[in-house]
């Protein structure tokens, strides 16, 4: 069960406003689909999420505690591309995260443990489908095998939120299908929070339980670097900017949110909780 | 068809690698054939003969003086020192490269100092290096180890850094601390890297090796030709060339090796 709260939360690189005054609460086991066009920050959301960036201004919250700085077991994620170790097999590459967990010196199991630790893995390559090919190394894999590998492989530390950045962007149709089946399983199965970045509107929809559009003003071409992305429904002209590094810069504000529910999870437990909480207007 | 899509079968790939060797041996033939023709006393362009007759007396024939076999004798000392040299260097250069690397603490503190160090001259050091060690293998082993170390830093550093954020990122939503990504996640990612690197250092270390013992030595392969230099012994100094070309090839070919058979995982991660 884990909520995560952004409170009037900005990114800036420099001069460059990535990201404006994100408010958003998510419920615990929502699964959040991120769209919004190519460069309006949908990654730097992900990673602020993740502990990999800080916030310039703003608080981030995971079930009421401040979010950890930095990337720890409680938030697993898939990449687009990097996300399995090529010098490992797929079954190190799935085992690695028990042994980081119970062999703090060597990052390595022997014997009984490790033994128990490969059952694990094959229990979790089963699930992706991968189990004939766990002594491949990941360049042997398709696209879709290494995705569904990483998904594995995030899978074995058992986090509760799980972060995905366009995961199965490179993928063909019919292994999407195939995977979006895959991921919804791994959702109502497991005590999942999930963010997901995705290009894909369809995807955002037949996945999600909520759908969240980040869009950055388009006015006025010479001030596009100078505007973050907004989320939110608040109207223009109510909040003054921060003094910033560009004194006299105001904001248009043109975003639009599609706080709209889907079908719940199926055969997920009856508890879970899954009213999508409408994006918070600014107060 | 465009000359670029034309591929060369196996038996011509052979041919055409054999081409620049063969023209190489005819060439020196024609040329000394011609030297020798005017005055066969000629020492510029020795025969393959009198070449074949001096690698007979200098590796299979007993020095009378010192009792040794001077070309093995030459080989295994120069080779100890290199070999010994690069060994320090390479550890060197994992340790330190990865610290470089990796940490941004150890690579604002290191990472200057490298890149500066690494503009010296190591030949300009080697007066100073045999002023502080004396004229002994320890000098020598030095100019090797400081010639090649900084490069080799330096290039693991940029190779570490060039491992994908992702995988760090990851690594640690695994749970995995400073020490065990840098055991399990950057090492052995670094390990055939550095094959590669050292590879391509191979050749500078037989030159500051040749240069050291051109100085001071009373043995090595260096210092054998430097001192029939002084006789105008081109029947040595050429097959001593050769030779050590030859093992320097053969170093190559056996990290090559190594590489392919110890990180099977490295060909196709390289390509993708
Ligand atoms: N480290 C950085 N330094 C400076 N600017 C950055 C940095 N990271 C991202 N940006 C800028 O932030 C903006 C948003 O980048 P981001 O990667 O979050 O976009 P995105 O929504 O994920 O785009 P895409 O859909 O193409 O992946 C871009 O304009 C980018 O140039
Ligand atoms: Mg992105």
């Amino acid at each position: 069960m884990t909520a995560i709260v952004f409170d009037k939360v900005w990114k800036e690189y420099g001069d460059h406003v990535v990201l404006e005054r994100i408010n958003l609460e998510i419920a615990p086991r929502s699964f959040v689909a991120l769209v919004g066009p190519s460069g309006c920050g949908k990654t730097t959301f992900l990673r602020m999420l993740l502990g990999e960036e800080a916030a310039t201004r703003g608080t981030i919250l995971v079930d009421g505690k401040p979010l950890k700085v930095e990337p720890d077991a409680d938030r697993g994620v898939v990449f687009q591309r990097y996300s399995v170790f090529p010098h490992l097999t797929v079954l190190q590459n799935v085992m690695i995260g028990r042994e980081f967990e119970t062999s703090r010196f060597l990052g390595k199991l022997f014997g009984a443990k490790r033994k128990q630790a490969e059952d694990e893995a094959r229990t979790l390559l089963d699930a992706v489908g991968l189990n004939d090919h766990e002594n491949k190394y990941p360049a042997a894999l398709s696209g879709g095998m290494q995705q569904r590998l990483a998904l594995a492989q995030a899978l074995n530390r058992k986090p509760k939120i799980l972060l995905l950045d366009e995961p199965f962007g490179a993928l063909d149709p019919g292994i999407r299908a195939d995977i979006h089946v895959l991921i919804r399983k791994i959702w109502n199965e497991n005590d999942l929070t999930v963010v997901m970045v995705t290009h894909d509107l369809s995807e955002a929809f037949r996945l999600g339980t909520r759908v969240i559009a980040f869009e950055r003003p388009r006015n006025r071409p010479e001030e596009l670097e100078r505007y973050g992305a907004t989320l939110g429904s608040e109207a223009p002209g109510e909040i003054a900017r921060p003094s910033g590094p560009q004194p006299g810069a105001s904001i248009t504000r043109d975003f639009e949110v599609w706080p709209k529910k889907i079908a719940a999870p199926v055969g997920g437990a009856a508890s879970v909780p899954d009213t999508p909480s409408v994006a918070k207007a600014a107060e | 068809m465009r000359l670029l899509n034309i591929k060369p079968d196996r038996a011509w790939t052979v041919a055409l690698a054999a081409l620049p060797f063969f023209a190489l041996i005819v060439a020196y033939m024609v040329g000394s054939g011609i030297r020798l023709a005017e005055n066969p006393n000629d020492k510029l362009l020795p025969s393959f003969t009198a070449m074949a007759e001096a690698v007979k007396h200098y590796a299979l024939e007993a020095d009378p003086r010192s009792g040794l076999y001077l070309m093995w004798n030459d080989t295994l000392s120069s080779l100890s020192l290199l070999l010994t040299a690069l060994a320090i260097s390479t550890f060197i250069a994992l340790v330190v490269g990865i610290l470089i690397g990796l940490l941004p603490i150890a690579g604002a503190t290191f990472g200057p100092v490298v890149a500066v160090a690494s503009m010296v001259p190591p030949l300009a050091l080697l007066p100073i290096l045999f002023i502080i060690m004396g004229l002994g293998d320890g000098a020598k082993i030095s100019l090797i180890v400081i010639g090649t170390t900084l490069k080799l830093v330096r290039d693991m550093a940029l190779r570490v850094k060039d491992i994908p954020a992702e995988l760090l990122i990851k690594a640690q939503t695994l749970g995995a601390s400073t020490w065990q990504i840098a055991l399990r996640v950057v090492l052995p990612q670094m390990l055939p890297r550095l094959i590669d690197s050292v590879r391509l250092e191979i050749g500078p270390a037989w030159l500051f090796l040749i240069a050291a013992e051109a100085i001071a030595a009373d043995s090595g392969l260096g210092y054998r030709i430097f001192l029939v230099r002084r006789y105008l012994a081109m029947d040595v100094i050429i097959p001593y060339v050769i030779w050590i070309t030859v093992l320097a090839f053969l170093m190559d070919l056996a990290l090559r090796l190594l590489q392919r058979k110890a990180f099977p995982w490295f060909a196709g991660a390289r390509t993708a």
